[in-house]
C-alpha cells in the first residue's frame, strides 16, 4: 500500500497552490459583496489546465483523473472555497457529456468547458427538493422533431455564467421516465431565474433556471431517452459529491493554518494561546480531522480513476468531510475568540462556506442513506 | 536565437529556513531535511529564455550543478517549458566556491556547445554573492549585463536591456551572445500548467560527471576553491518596539524622520 503521491501529484498541487495564493485573493472582496463568479479567471484557470482536467485530450482537456482534480480543487478550496464549489460542477457537466454524449455533443460541448470559454451545469432541483429526483416536476414532450421542456430548476450552481446547461426532466412517469438534455441559453423558452443570495460560497453562481415552452432540438437528448436517472446518479455520485468534498477538504485546510497561526501568534497570561491546553486540544482535533478527509477523498477519487465502483466511498468522502469542515471551521473561529466573528477575518467565512457544503451536491443524509445500505446489505434477507 | 541556457539552482525553500541549521566546524548549511526550491531569481530568468522560446523558438536548456537528486527540482523547471536539462553532479565538485561553480557551469555549457544567450538569476538566495554569473561570462569570454529588470528584443535582434542601478536604471543595446542576470521586476513567471507537467515527465535530464566535463580536479571542489571561509554567524532576528511620545504631528515627523534614517524612503 503506498500513501505516497506521484511528483506528477506533488508538482499540480504546487502549481494550483502557486496559481491560488496569488491570483484568488484580489478577488474575494468582490466575491463576497456582489455573489458573483469571477469570470475572469476562468481563461488563467484553462491556461493552468483546471477548467479541463478530466476531460479528454482530444476535446481540448488535460486527460487527468480524479485524484488530480482532487487536489486541484482542495488547493483552491484552501484559498476560497466558492472557486472550486463553480469549478467541481462545471467538471460535471464534462464528466456527464463525456460518460453520455455522442461523439457529436462531445465534439461540440466539451471543447468550450474545457476551454473556459463557459462553465458547466448539471441541473437536477428543483423548488421541491434535490433528494427525491423520481419525483421531479419538469416535462419534456416530443413535438415533431423537437422537444418541448417545461419546468424550473433552482439551486443551480453556474446557472448564470454558463452558455448551456444539462438538464434533467421527466419524459414519462417513474424512475425510467426521467431523461438528460442539453439546454442552450438562447434556446427558444429558455432563460435564467433569480440569483440566490447564499450565507456562503458567495462566489460561486447558484440561481434558477426557466423552462416555458422551451424547444430543443431533438438531437439535444443526452443519453437515451429515459436515461436521465443514470445521468443524473452517475453524475452526482462519482463527480459531484468527491468535488464537493474536495471543497470541504480545502476548507478543513484552511482552518487549520488559520488556527495555528493565531493560536501562536495571540499572546495571552504572558504565552501563545497555543500552549493552553484546551486550544492545542482543538488544533489537535482539527489536524486530525485534515488527515481523516483527505485520506477519504483521496481514496474515494483513486479508485474512480481505477475504474473501480466508489459511489459508497464517495457518499462517505462528502458527508464526513463536509460535517467536519463545519466543525473544524466552528473551532477555528472558537479559537480566534472574538476575533473570529470580524469580517476581516477569513475564519468568519470559513465557517459561512462550511455550511454550504453540507446541503450542496447531496445532502449529508442521503450520503448517510447511501452508507447505511452498504452496511446493512451483508445482512439484508434474501426475498 | 536558436539556443539559450539558464543556469538554475536549487536552494533550502525559505519556508523552511528556521529550521536550517549550521555545521559549526565546517561552516556549511546542513541541508538534511530540508526540502529544496529552484531559487527564486532563476525562475525570472527562465522566464526570460522561455519569452525567446516563444518569439523564435528557441531552444531552452537547463543548466545546473547540483547532486543528483536535485532532480525533482530540475523536474519542477522543465515543466515551466524547458527543453532538457543538465545536471553536472560528480563529487570533485563538492565544496567549490563561486570560482570553481562557475569554472564547472561554463565548461558544462562548452560541452552543451553553441548558444545565444545565457540566463541567471542576479543572485541565489543561500550564497547571494552574485559573483557566479560575471565568473561564468569571464570565463566564457562574453559580456554580462547584471541587474536586468526588462528586456526587449529589437528587429535587429539585438536586445534592449533595462538595468537597474541604485538610484535610477540604465538602457543599453546589446548583442548576442551575452550572459544576462536578472531581478524580479524583470518579468511574471508563467505559472507551471497541467500539460507541460505531463510534458517535461518526457523531457531528457543529462547527468555528467567530470569525466565528461574532464576539468583538472586541481581547479574545481575545495582544491579549486580560494575562497576560505573565516567565520559564519547566525544573527538573531530581534524585534524591538520604540514607543515615540508627544501630539500627534510631532509623533508623525519623528516617525517619519526615523524612516528616512533607516533608509526605507
Amino acid at each position: 500500500m503506498d500513501f505516497l503521491l506521484s511528483q506528477r501529484e506533488e508538482l499540480l498541487r504546487k502549481s494550483v497552490r502557486e496559481f491560488a495564493e496569488a491570483e484568488i485573493p484580489p478577488k474575494i472582496e468582490a466575491m463576497e459583496k456582489t455573489g458573483e463568479f469571477p469570470t475572469e479567471l476562468l481563461e488563467p484557470m484553462a491556461r493552468l489546465g483546471i477548467t479541463g482536467i478530466i476531460a479528454p485530450l482530444e476535446y481540448g482537456g488535460v486527460g487527468l483523473g480524479y485524484l488530480a482534480r482532487t487536489i486541484a480543487l482542495e488547493e483552491l478550496g484552501r484559498v476560497c472555497a466558492a472557486i472550486p464549489m463553480g469549478m467541481q460542477v462545471h467538471h460535471m457537466a464534462i464528466a456527464a457529456l463525456n460518460d453520455f454524449g455522442t461523439d457529436e455533443q462531445k465534439q461540440k460541448y466539451i471543447p468550450p468547458l474545457a476551454k473556459g470559454d463557459t462553465m458547466g451545469v448539471v441541473a437536477v432541483t428543483e423548488p421541491s427538493g434535490g433528494s427525491d429526483v423520481v419525483g421531479m416536476q419538469a416535462t419534456a414532450e416530443l413535438k415533431e422533431d423537437k422537444w418541448i421542456l417545461n419546468g424550473r430548476k433552482c439551486f443551480i450552481t453556474n446557472s448564470h455564467t454558463s452558455d448551456f446547461w444539462i438538464v434533467i426532466a421527466k419524459t414519462a412517469e417513474g424512475a425510467k421516465g426521467l431523461s438528460a438534455f442539453i439546454v442552450e441559453k438562447n434556446h427558444p423558452g429558455a432563460k435564467t431565474g433569480r440569483v440566490e443570495h447564499k450565507i456562503g460560497l458567495r462566489g460561486a453562481n447558484t440561481g434558477e433556471l426557466v423552462f416555458d415552452n422551451c424547444e430543443i432540438p431533438k438531437e439535444n437528448i443526452l443519453g437515451q431517452e429515459g436515461g436521465g436517472l443514470a445521468v443524473a446518479l452517475k453524475t452526482v455520485s462519482e463527480s459531484g459529491r468527491t468535488g464537493m468534498a474536495a471543497t470541504a477538504l480545502g476548507i478543513i485546510n484552511a482552518c487549520l493554518e488559520e488556527a495555528a497561526r493565531f493560536a501562536s501568534e495571540r499572546v495571552l497570561y504572558g504565552k501563545p494561546i497555543s500552549s493552553l491546553q484546551a486550544i492545542s486540544f482543538y488544533l489537535a482535533e482539527i489536524y486530525t480531522e485534515l488527515d481523516i478527509c483527505r485520506l477519504l477523498c483521496y481514496r474515494a477519487s483513486w479508485m474512480k480513476d481505477q475504474n473501480m465502483r466508489c459511489d459508497t466511498e464517495n457518499a462517505m468522502a462528502k458527508s464526513y468531510t463536509c460535517d467536519a469542515a463545519v466543525r473544524c471551521a466552528r473551532k477555528a473561529v472558537e479559537i480566534h475568540g472574538a476575533y473570529g466573528i470580524l469580517q476581516e477575518y477569513k475564519v468568519q467565512r470559513l465557517l459561512r462556506d462550511a455550511m454550504v457544503t453540507v446541503p450542496a451536491g447531496g445532502t449529508g443524509e442521503i450520503g448517510k442513506v447511501v452508507l447505511a445500505r452498504a452496511a446493512l446489505a451483508p445482512y439484508r434477507k434474501k426475498k | 536565437m536558436k539556443r539559450m541556457i539558464v543556469c538554475v539552482k536549487p536552494v533550502p525553500d525559505p519556508n523552511a529556513w528556521d529550521r536550517l541549521q549550521m555545521d559549526p566546524v565546517s561552516k556549511t548549511l546542513i541541508r538534511e531535511g530540508i526540502p529544496s526550491v529552484i531559487n527564486p531569481l532563476d525562475k525570472h530568468a527562465v522566464e526570460a529564455a522561455l519569452k525567446m522560446k516563444d518569439l523564435f523558438g528557441a531552444e531552452v536548456i537547463l543548466l545546473s550543478m547540483a547532486p543528483v537528486d536535485a532532480q525533482p527540482v530540475l523536474r519542477e523547471v522543465l515543466a515551466m517549458g524547458a527543453d532538457r536539462a543538465v545536471l553536472l553532479s560528480d563529487k570533485a565538485f563538492a565544496g567549490s566556491d563561486t570560482l570553481a561553480t562557475a569554472r564547472i557551469l561554463a565548461q558544462g555549457i562548452r560541452n552543451i556547445g553553441e548558444f545565444d544567450l545565457i540566463f541567471c538569476g542576479n543572485f541565489t538566495l543561500d550564497g547571494s554573492t552574485a559573483q557566479v554569473p560575471s565568473q561564468v561570462a569571464e570565463f566564457l569570454d562574453i559580456p554580462n549585463v547584471m541587474h536586468v529588470c526588462d528586456m526587449d528584443i529589437l528587429k535587429t535582434e539585438s536586445l534592449l536591456l533595462t538595468q537597474k542601478i541604485e538610484q535610477g536604471t540604465v538602457k543599453l543595446e546589446a548583442e548576442p551572445p551575452l550572459l544576462l542576470s536578472f531581478t524580479k521586476e524583470a518579468n511574471k513567471p508563467r505559472y507551471i500548467s497541467f500539460m507541460e507537467i505531463l510534458a517535461a515527465e518526457k523531457r531528457e535530464i543529462h547527468i555528467w560527471d567530470n569525466a565528461i566535463l574532464n576539468i583538472d580536479e586541481t581547479l574545481i571542489g575545495l582544491k579549486g576553491s580560494p575562497t576560505q571561509m573565516a567565520d559564519l554567524l547566525l544573527q538573531p532576528k530581534q524585534r524591538k518596539g520604540i514607543r515615540l511620545t508627544g501630539n500627534p504631528e510631532e509623533i508623525a515627523r519623528e516617525l517619519a524622520d526615523k524612516i528616512h534614517q533607516l533608509g526605507i524612503i
